[in-house]
């Protein structure tokens, strides 16, 4: 099922109306016999009406919406918040969001069938679900109201969360939130037509729900986590990948005051302390001897060599119409490229970490929490523990740009591992620091792409592309959700498929083996496939004497969506050519990834031979724009992310050994170095799709197509500045 | 050894080490957790801080250096520039995750007191030590600058 798919039966509104009553006596039930459980949040708050597993009300007239998604800047608090409200026309003053519990039968990720969150779907699987929820939730808070007034529930209307009726009686949610909760839930509560949206949609209604706690320090993150009696944890993790412990020796660590203990798990030795000073220091003393017989030795160089090798020779097809190499083979001229990508680390601001409690009875984990239903079950096995008798509380995160969505499930595993070894009843927070995070894998792939194209008369008459890279699929459980015929979707998206018509294509793929763990990093296959593809075709529409922005939209008369990003963008620019007239120049990219469209144009110029972007226009096609404001920083933020990594980063393997390890080698943009971006957002009735990645894939190869009006090469090999290989 | 430290106004006296980072001394022995770790190395701002009344990189600072200074933490800030900024900041909806978000308002703020109607390069300046991964940089000068304006005002 995708996401354009859900629709909710009235049966399975029921059912979650129904299944709420256990999802919330279950924490109360789990508290008495549960030490650990003391701690759980009821969540909603002290809510009076609870309609279905989203929706609370309380006698305040304040609307808590349950997020499934976790926040970690992308907006779902405030999407989801959007949704409900607009359907109960409530006052965006009375609304609030948390965390849901972990719960797979009342909130999977309707785009995954788990709950989870990536992919950039929680606004598109949420869209009906969640208004759905709203909708439902005013039907009943209007029946009490009509019960109570004695007048037809079709004569009450709602403004700004106060329901009115002509006799002149009105009332807030909240006097009516208990008696509401005493009703049937309505089968088929309608859902508004878009011309009476007041927020969806709509400009300046709807702040984010976050903004002043997070402006004020008071957001909490699972590193401000404190509980009597707690450990913090950091782990000496072996420094090549596939290495483990030989021996070790923790005796001048277990003299550093405030060491509690040492202890091996399976990651690594663990050194648990009174504070992350004291473990900090202690895994500084501990001697450890590591057994890296099977650890991967080859460095970025190496494998670069072997990978440029293997883009010679015959892949799986994931592509193919036409003959590409018979067209290559009489060509005139065959333009060649390859372009390189070196490994990525996601570097979210707070570094992975988690807190775990529990005893016999019970455990309680709260932590970012990315993939709730398979890293609940996972720190349960370890644990030993029935899956019910563990609760996940899903906290804020300091970002995350795909490192907390864990294929492996190591985080929680590793957490699970610390709190089994020291002990019951001895809550533990594991941090990892900078320099874990940087040298802890997980990266985006290293890739090649071998590109070779051939133009004639004005045309591009012919496209191979051969691509080697790890995919992060094969191999796991996760397969059978991007894997087909042996081919990893992930891997080639955006390369296997074009939008643009090239009578005789290719795309082959290789899969090598390396002992590097690999991650989807945000917009997963579009940050290599977006920079090899929209470079190359630029270069090839140069050679072909054809403009970057007419030379593309000659060849999408399939792609009205992605064109019409393309029109829009270069209207915002006033496009006249590469040539911006100043001394700069101006390079574009247009990008389709996870349903949404966007195209960019990038203003460059070279200051001491590095790169200058001073101004990048944006234009989105994400369907119906929810929140615009958090649509347009998406956008922004996905830009920046975009370029500072085009720009400065790259994990080194050096005989296996991450050579970066910390943000003095692993460059992050600076607020310097972000360029002055204008977004429009192109107007759609179509249904909503994501927007946390689809900002971040245009933005490489808009710069590289502009440095290559500026008579500089475009990049073949990133990072554009600094590169160490 | 104990250590005697002013924070916030309040005097606290810790028993921790000579060289333990005044950020963990905040955060795990005074329990103010506003005040971020991110890198540990002062690279990334998220750790900023004042001492006598200067942005400081707590995770640098150890706490053996601080007898008889004044600390204070985004927990504390007050006054015109603290109010100002905080407002632009919430008014802009500048944060994303949210987690560097402390520092970048401690660096702000210690900006706007230095300098009324900060230029951009004044804010690329001062600001250029505050890493935000998710690039919230566009909307974080757009907010300095809206600060300044209704200090003027």
């Amino acid at each position: 099922m995708t996401a354009h798919d859900i629709n909710l039966s009235r049966r399975s509104l029921l059912a979650g109306a129904g299944a709420l009553v256990i999802g919330v006596n279950l924490p109360r039930g789990a508290k008495a016999q549960s030490g650990a459980a003391q701690a759980f949040r009821p969540v909603g708050g002290a809510a009076a009406f609870a309609p279905n597993a989203f929706v609370r009300v309380a006698a305040d007239d304040s609307i808590t919406v349950l997020v499934k998604h976790i926040e970690f800047g992308q907006g779902p608090f405030t999407g989801l918040a959007t949704l409900v409200a607009e359907e109960m026309d409530a006052d965006w003053s009375q609304m609030r969001a948390e965390h849901s519990p972990a719960d797979v039968k009342l909130y999977a990720n309707l785009a995954f069938g788990v709950q989870g969150t990536g992919g950039s779907t929680a606004i598109a699987n949420s869209w009906e679900q969640m208004r759905k929820a709203g909708a439902t939730a005013r039907a009943m808070l209007v029946q009490a109201a009509a019960d109570a007034w004695k007048v037809p529930a079709a004569e009450i209307t709602i403004e700004k969360g106060v329901m009115k009726h002509a006799s002149g009686k009105q009332s807030g949610f909240g006097a009516f939130a208990e008696a509401a909760s005493k009703l049937q839930a309505p089968a088929d509560a309608p859902l508004k037509q878009a011309a009476n949206y007041r927020l969806i949609g709509k400009e300046g209604v709807v702040k984010r729900l976050d903004s002043a706690d997070k402006s004020r320090g008071k957001a909490q993150f699972a590193i401000d986590i404190s509980a009597p009696n707690m450990l913090t944890v950091v782990v000496a993790r072996p420094p090549r990948f596939g290495g483990k412990v030989g021996s070790f020796d923790a005796s001048a660590a277990l003299k550093v005051k405030g060491v509690v203990d040492v202890k091996e798990i399976g990651s690594g030795i663990a050194v648990f302390a009174t504070g992350m000073w004291p473990a900090i220091k202690g895994r500084e003393a501990l001697k450890v001897t590591w057994d890296e017989s099977a650890a991967e030795k080859r460095g970025s160089r190496e494998l670069i060599a072997e990978y440029r090798a293997l883009s010679r020779t015959p892949g799986k097809s994931a592509g193919k119409h036409g003959d590409a190499e018979a067209v290559l083979a009489k060509a005139e001229k065959v333009i060649e490229a390859e372009y390189v990508f070196p490994f990525l680390a996601h570097a979210p601001m707070e570094p992975l970490d988690g807190y775990l409690e529990w005893n016999a009875q019970g455990a309680l984990a709260r932590f970012g929490s990315q993939f709730q239903t398979t890293e609940h079950q996972t720190i349960a096995t370890i644990l030993g523990l029935p899956p019910e008798k563990v609760q996940l509380e899903t906290m804020l995160a300091g970002g995350s740009f795909g490192r907390r969505a864990q294929v492996s499930q190591h985080l929680a595993a590793e957490l699970a591992m610390c709190a089994k070894a020291i002990g019951p009843n001895r809550p533990v927070k594991l941090v990892w620091t900078r320099e874990d995070d940087l040298a802890g894998g997980y990266y985006r792939p290293l890739f090649l792409h071998r590109m070779r194209g051939a133009v004639k008369d004005g045309k591009i008459t012919a496209w191979s592309n051969s691509i080697v890279g790890q995919s992060f699929f094969l191999g796991t459980p996760f397969e059978a959700m991007t894997v087909k015929d042996g081919i990893d979707a992930v891997m080639v998206e955006g390369a296997a498929e074009l939008p643009y018509e090239i009578a005789d294509f290719a795309c082959e793929v290789h899969v090598p083996k390396v002992g590097v763990p690999t991650l989807w990093w945000r917009s997963v296959g579009h940050t290599h496939t977006a920079y090899a593809v929209e470079a190359f075709v630029d270069e090839l529409l140069q050679a072909a004497g054809q403009d970057p922005v007419a030379g593309r939209l000659a060849m999408m008369g399939k792609e009205p969506r992605l064109a019409g990003v393309l029109k829009a963008v270069a209207e915002l620019a006033q496009w006249k050519g590469p040539d911006a007239g100043n001394g700069r120049m101006r390079g574009v990219a247009a990008v389709e990834s996870f349903g949404s469209f966007v195209a960019q144009i990038a203003e460059v110029s070279l200051e001491g031979g590095e790169p200058k972007v001073h101004k990048v226009w944006c234009a989105v096609d994400c369907g119906v724009a929810v929140n615009p404001d958090i649509v347009r920083a998406q956008m922004e933020g996905g830009i920046g992310f975009g370029l500072g990594h085009a720009l400065y980063g790259e994990i080194t393997l050096d005989a296996g050994r991450p050579v970066q390890a910390n943000f003095d080698t692993y460059r992050s943009l600076r607020i310097h170095e972000m360029p002055a971006v204008e977004v429009t957002i192109v107007t759609s009735t179509e249904k909503p799709t994501g927007v946390g990645e689809p900002g971040v894939p245009p933005i490489g190869p808009a710069v590289a197509n502009a440095l290559a009006r500026l008579g500089q090469m475009r990049p073949r090999q990133l990072p554009m500045v600094g590169g160490t290989v | 050894m104990a250590h005697t430290l002013k924070v916030n106004g309040a005097t606290h006296s810790v028993d921790i080490d000579d060289d333990t980072p005044l950020l963990w001394a905040l955060r795990d022995n005074l329990g103010l957790t506003g005040t971020k770790f991110g890198c540990g190395v002062a690279q990334c701002g998220a750790c900023t801080v004042y001492v006598d009344g200067k942005p400081m990189r707590s995770c640098v600072t150890p706490v053996s250096t601080l007898e008889g200074r004044e600390v204070t933490t985004i927990e504390a800030i007050s006054g015109r520039e603290a109010d100002a900024v905080q407002k632009a900041w919430t008014a802009g909806d500048v944060p994303q995750c949210g987690y560097c978000q402390s520092g970048q308002v401690m660096s702000a703020v210690a900006l706007l007191k230095e300098i009324k109607k900060p230029t951009d390069r004044d804010i690329d300046l001062a600001m250029n030590g505050n890493i935000c991964r998710c690039a919230t940089y566009a909307r974080i000068r757009s907010a300095i600058h809206d600060a300044a304006r209704t200090l003027e005002g």
